[in-house]
């Protein structure tokens, strides 16, 4: 592949059932793009699950969310905000064809990462040891009102699928940054680290929702 | 190719800077206003500063406002059908009981069909699966 579009004259990235980088690289935005609208619909379920217990139980959902940290979350949101930052500045960086630049920004945002799970951790062990936990594992007794399990099968399930884009999205940007030092991308070529931009930016869209949806019920 | 190449779009440094403390900045407002009661507006509000807050990772760090408008209609049409997904499903849940008086019940009587599904799980599906090798059994002779 490479062999011949070096002979006339094109890129070796481009694929040769693309016309041009441009079009290549506009197709894979569209294929992004489809992919995170069926991620935007697979989380729709949850927040769907939450629109109707919510619903019925206002009550409770206000008792329970008051066992949730906000300081935790919004230190939380706080990091999952700056790390969308630093990933669409590693992004940026690549278009400038700062390879070191664009590094610094992924391993800042592979920090920020896992500070958010770290945090996120502490929050599941507090509650684990309380007892406040989904279904049936229910056992805490502190929140009045009916089937406050109900509310923690939200915040685990929402939470949980959330956690593990943000473990998925560290795997693929620690790949993203192999690929960056071994040199593969440059200021022509860089659609891996713009996919993976625009993934994690996804996870941080989800996670605007999340908090005010969980933590701020007033 | 003969059609001109359209340049890479690269936004000033102080555009991510910027969009991300307006992020910032939004994330206290909604903290604060959380702790005014409002009433029901209270939810209206944290959804209109998460609409707002998105709106601008959307457009800016995800690039939609600079991007073929393509994406920024599949978005849309995500979220539309996300909308009619919950409208439409709150369209159910919300009156039911009104005919069959369904309510929700307290955690007592769930703990209970908890604790039958777990001691005898056994018995029901055995039980079925047995009369179905029994229905089998009178149809094949007859046919």
């Amino acid at each position: 592949m490479s062999a011949e579009n070096a002979a006339a004259g094109t890129a070796a990235h481009l694929q040769h059932h693309f016309v041009d980088s441009e079009q290549q690289q506009e197709s894979a935005k569209l294929g992004m793009w489809i992919f995170l609208l069926t991620e935007i619909l697979l989380f729709g379920g949850l927040f769907c699950f939450y629109a109707i217990y919510r619903a019925w139980n206002p009550e409770m959902f206000y008792d329970a969310h008051t066992h949730l940290d906000i300081t935790l979350g919004a230190i939380n949101t706080v990091v999952l905000i700056t790390s969308s930052v630093t990933m669409a500045l590693a992004i940026r960086s690549m278009q400038l064809d700062q390879k070191r630049a664009t590094l610094l920004n992924l391993f800042a945002t592979l920090a920020l990462a896992s500070v958010f799970l770290v945090i996120k951790y502490f929050e599941y062990a507090h509650k684990f040891e309380l007892g406040q936990l989904p279904g049936k594992y229910y056992t805490f007794e502190g929140i009045a009102g009916s089937n406050p399990h109900v509310f923690f099968s939200v915040y685990f399930m929402m939470t949980g699928l959330h956690g593990i884009h943000v473990l998925i999205g560290m795997g693929v940007i620690g790949w993203i940054a192999y690929r960056t030092s071994k040199g593969h991308f440059s200021g022509k070529y860089y659609t891996p680290i713009e996919m993976t931009g625009l993934y994690w930016h996804l996870v941080d869209l989800i996670w605007i929702f999340l908090f005010p949806l969980l933590y701020l019920i007033s | 190719m003969t059609q001109p190449k359209r340049a890479i779009h690269i936004l000033p440094l102080q555009t991510y800077l910027g969009i991300g403390s307006a992020l910032l900045i939004l994330t206290v407002v909604t903290v604060w206003v959380a702790t005014i009661d409002l009433g029901p507006i209270n939810l209206l509000v944290a959804m209109i500063i998460a609409a707002a807050k998105a709106s601008l990772v959307a457009l800016f760090f995800m690039h939609l406002k600079y991007d073929n408008k393509l994406y920024a209609v599949i978005l849309l049409g995500a979220l539309l059908f996300l909308a009619a997904f919950v409208v439409f499903t709150m369209f159910d849940t919300m009156d039911r009981g009104i005919i069959d008086g369904v309510r929700a019940g307290p955690i007592n009587d769930q703990a209970v069909i908890y604790e039958q599904s777990t001691s005898g799980p056994t018995l029901p599906p055995a039980e079925s699966v047995r009369s179905d090798t029994v229905l089998h059994r009178e149809i094949s002779p007859s046919e």
